[in-house]
């Protein structure tokens, strides 16, 4: 492998910007900012240069390993895996976190804590670039818990807020119930299998695959779990909505683009080790948690949770994809959905900051004409995530559908149809009340359009939104996973290559859009207020409220725990502090008191002692 | 019966008698009455030296313990000017002590009188006269007869000392 | 019957046994003393008739190594004495204890 020394660079050059600017540069908010942006870009350089020297399918994967851990039979050797999955990933990361990392010059341009938010997004872009290069399952755990780490500091950035340290904690918390399972998984598969490498996996369970025995669907399943914790999908879903106290540049990497794709990159990469069982769990998961969140979204009213539910929504997608064994359609859509929905997030951002962090939908308004960029790019996202023709968002949604009718699944496919018309609807009930009509406020009236640092990324991420279907990121991810190399096709063949594989597939994804687009006009393009609740009643009420799966969890998990912790309490302050310490208290006072009665001041009593004393000890000599 | 024997019945009797009435003086509990049954003990053990033959001894026994200690106490009683002390109740603790102490050092002779052999001559010829203890201590235990002297003068001195009033 | 080792050790621990009743009974600091020289008088006796009884002279030695002795601990124990009854004035053991229940 040419170059050998890029990888390390690109992973360790974030890592010494964090350092350094936590220790050195707090102070100095332009170096500061220089030193994570310049990392970061200097990332997506030394990237693409890596590509251009090596290719997309390099014969060595792996860079030569440095012994990490050895303890009798355990050799961890931390190497990085360079293969095209992954180095579309650090493209990714790189890419779309420069974009990001540009834009928050701008967005945190007012904020004291401007510094240490570039110190937390330099440690993250290591972290995530430490999980996609990771070669086996436990420097990527590593990796794994420290992007846990930076999230919560990220996503509590404004600690001075409760609500933001809550969202923290219950981010991290969350994250850990899955990370558990994941821990459990992987320990099992080195149980059964004896190595932790990937590309050891791989081999071995090519050789032979019954390997894994009969606990093949659990080991599967229990891996699956931290794609559940750091995927968010269902039950662990509840801690994506609240990770929206960040600040909006932090959605846009971590929970839109990267940090959440994490978990469908992980199942991508030990995709071998899941059988048939696990993957039909995972499919139906994924589908159901695509459901759920759609649905939530339609009546969400902060434009920041509403794209976040569309994050989990398409997060469920993507998983469902990799559960009916397509892992190509999956990552396909992970790479486009990063770049929509990173758009999409910055566009709100940019919306936020002109109206001077208003967040509710129905107090903007008319935006069109007061921040023209951002409508623009707002409308390429929005047209994206949709899945219309022929941005990338259709060609990436149309090869999961097509997935699952390739698998005759025809139940998801129906779920998979149905949820892309909600989406439609959500996200151009949005675009209406946010961009067109008149204003609803004040602020509303008053807003302006952003300046170049913050929407010349917005451009550049709508022009891949644009493309992205059609550049052969797909051909990329075939290429990969089923081995051969597919047809090279020409441009124009690209364009309309879904209609000619899979019509089905593609025209209900299309039909699914005319009717969500046509219901969203319908209802939204005129609407002074929301008029769902008026037709739906009580599933509209639901569907605002999320389910009531907070309040669920609250009342069972949060109350058992609290049972529990009132418990220890008891044991530790009666049993513990009372029982036993007073028992040795209580036993030392006495045996003072005890001796204390020897010394009695008594001059004829220690005479009487004295004879005692020999008497004994003539008894044992004289004996 | 020996006339050996039946004096050595009438001094050890004479002894413990008064020896006893050291200690528990039914009739007076005056201290003096005390030094002078201690007198009366003393000089009974005299006699009984004699029958061990040991005449030197017993000779000092008189001198020395009678003559010198016992006036000694008697100075200091005299000087201090005791009363006979009240009859104060008697203590329980102290006599159930005394009579425990003394139990188990009882038990212990007993048991070793029974099992020890005590060996010797049958008639035994050593004289404890004058002379003959002359000769061994100033030959063979002349350093400690030394040391003894200065050990007199080293309670001289003491004695002189700890009696002094405070000049304050 | 002829008097033999064992009767005068007999005599000789029957007075030291009354001496130490009187130490541990007696509550005038005085008589507790006379009842010391009690027993080391018990002591000299046992030592003159081992003495005697093994044909050694040395037994008799000691005895006047003792006797010298005691006269001189009665000499400064009496001075104690004395300069005790000037503090406390009280010659009675209970009386100069200070450690108090």
């Amino acid at each position: 492998m040419k170059n050998e020394l890029f990888p390390w660079l690109i992973l360790f050059l974030p890592l010494f910007a964090a350092a350094a600017i936590t220790l050195f540069t707090l102070r100095n908010r332009c170096v500061s900012a220089c030193l994570s942006v310049g990392a970061v870009v200097a990332g997506f350089i030394l990237s693409v240069l890596f590509i251009h020297a090596n290719g997309w399918h390099p014969e060595v994967t792996e860079t030569s390993p440095v012994s990490w851990l050895s303890i009798g039979d355990l050799q961890i050797d931390f190497g990085l895996k360079m293969d095209s999955l992954s180095m579309m990933m650090l493209l990714i990361v790189t890419g779309v976190g420069g974009l990001i990392h540009i834009y928050s010059i701008g967005y945190m341009h007012d904020d004291p804590g401007y510094s240490r938010f570039f110190a937390c997004l330099s440690l993250f872009t290591f972290s995530m670039l430490g999980i996609v290069l990771a070669n086996n399952f436990i420097s990527m755990f590593i990796f794994w818990e420290l992007v846990g780490v930076s999230s919560y500091l990220l996503i509590g950035f404004w600690f001075e807020k409760p609500s933001a340290g809550d969202a923290a904690k219950k981010a991290f918390i969350v994250n850990r119930l899955g990370d558990f399972g994941f821990l459990l998984g992987i320990l099992m598969v080195w149980g059964i299998l004896g190595s932790l490498n990937f590309a050891v996996l791989h081999d071995r369970l090519g050789a032979d695959a019954g390997a894994l025995g009969t606990m093949a669907t659990i080991a599967g399943l229990l891996v699956f779990c931290g794609a559940v914790g750091k995927s968010a999908q269902f039950p662990l879903h509840v801690w994506l909505p609240d990770a929206m106290e960040g600040p909006t540049p932090v959605s846009a990497l971590i929970h839109a683009a990267t940090m959440v794709a994490a978990g469908v990159y992980m199942l991508c990469r030990v995709f071998f080790l899941l059988n048939a069982d696990a993957l039909h769990v995972i499919a139906y998961i994924g589908g159901f948690t695509a459901l759920l969140a759609a649905l939530i979204a339609v009546q969400q009213d902060d434009i920041k949770r509403i794209i976040a539910y569309s994050t989990l929504s398409q997060l469920g997608y993507m998983t469902m994809a990799v559960g009916l064994e397509g892992p190509t359609p999956a990552m396909f859509h992970l790479t486009t959905h990063a770049f929509f929905k990173a758009l999409l997030f910055l566009s709100a951002g940019s919306v936020i900051i002109g109206l001077h962090h208003e967040q509710d939908i129905w107090k903007m308004g008319n935006l069109r004409k007061k921040m023209p960029i951002t409508f623009w790019t707002f409308l390429v996202g929005a047209l994206a995530l949709s899945g219309v023709w022929p941005l990338s968002g259709f060609f990436s949604k149309d090869s999961i559908l097509a997935q699952a009718l390739a698998q005759h699944n025809y139940l998801l496919f129906g779920v998979g149809v149905f949820i892309a018309a909600l989406t439609t609807f959500y996200t151009f009930r949005l675009f209406f009340i946010v961009f067109l009509g008149k204003e609803r406020s004040e602020t509303a009236s008053h807003a302006h359009e952003s300046p170049v640092v913050m929407t010349a990324p917005l451009l550049i991420l709508a022009v891949f939104s644009l493309i992205g279907g059609v550049i052969g990121i797909e051909g990329i991810y075939h290429h990969m996973f089923a081995g051969e190399p597919e047809e090279a096709a020409g441009f124009a063949q690209s364009l309309i290559a879904p209609f000619t594989h899979s019509p089905l597939a593609a025209s209900m994804g299309i039909l699914a859009v005319i009717v969500g687009f046509a219901a969203a006009f319908a209802l939204y393009s005129k609407a002074a207020k929301d008029p769902l609740p008026a037709k739906l009643g009580g599933l509209a009420t639901a569907m605002k409220n999320r389910f009531y799966f907070d309040e669920l969890y609250e009342l069972t998990v949060i109350r058992l725990h609290d049972f529990i912790a009132a418990v220890m309490d008891w044991i530790d302050r009666w049993l513990v502090e009372g029982f036993c310490i007073g028992f040795v208290r209580g036993g030392t006072d006495l045996a003072g008191r005890g001796l204390r009665l020897v010394q009695s001041g008594n001059l004829q009593f220690y005479a009487f002692v004295f004879v005692l004393g020999v008497a004994v000890l003539l008894y044992v000599v004289l004996k | 019966m020996e006339l050996a024997d039946i004096l050595f019945y009438v001094f050890a009797a004479a002894t413990l008698l008064c020896g006893l009435l050291v200690i528990a003086n039914p009739f007076s509990r005056n201290p003096v009455t005390s030094a002078m049954c201690l007198v009366l003990t003393i000089i009974s053990m005299a006699g009984l030296f004699v029958l061990l033959h040991a005449f030197f001894l017993a000779a000092v026994q008189v001198l020395v313990y009678a003559g010198a200690v016992i006036v000694l106490f008697l100075f200091v009683i005299m000087l201090l000017d005791l009363k006979a002390e009240e009859r104060r109740r008697i203590r329980v603790f102290g006599v159930v002590t005394g009579l425990v102490a003394v139990g188990s050092i009882l038990g212990l002779f007993l048991r070793s009188l029974g099992t020890t052999p005590l060996n010797g001559p049958a008639t035994p010829s050593i004289e404890g006269d004058t002379a003959a203890l002359g000769k061994l201590l100033f030959s063979q235990y002349v350093l400690p007869f030394e040391v003894v002297s200065v050990l007199l003068l080293v309670a001289m001195i003491g004695v002189i000392l700890l009696s002094k009033k405070n000049l304050d | 019957m002829h008097v033999g080792l064992e009767h005068y050790l007999t005599v000789s621990f029957l007075l030291f046994a009354l001496g130490l009743l009187g130490v541990i009974m007696r509550r005038n600091l005085l008589v507790i003393y006379m009842s010391l020289e009690l027993m080391l008088n018990a002591a000299n006796l046992a030592m003159v008739a081992f003495s005697r009884f093994n044909d050694k002279l040395d037994g008799q030695v000691l005895v006047f190594f003792i006797i010298t002795v005691a006269a001189a601990e009665v000499a400064v124990g009496l001075a104690l004495i004395v300069a005790l009854y000037r503090r406390r004035q009280s010659a009675h053991v209970e009386d100069l204890t200070s450690m108090n229940r």
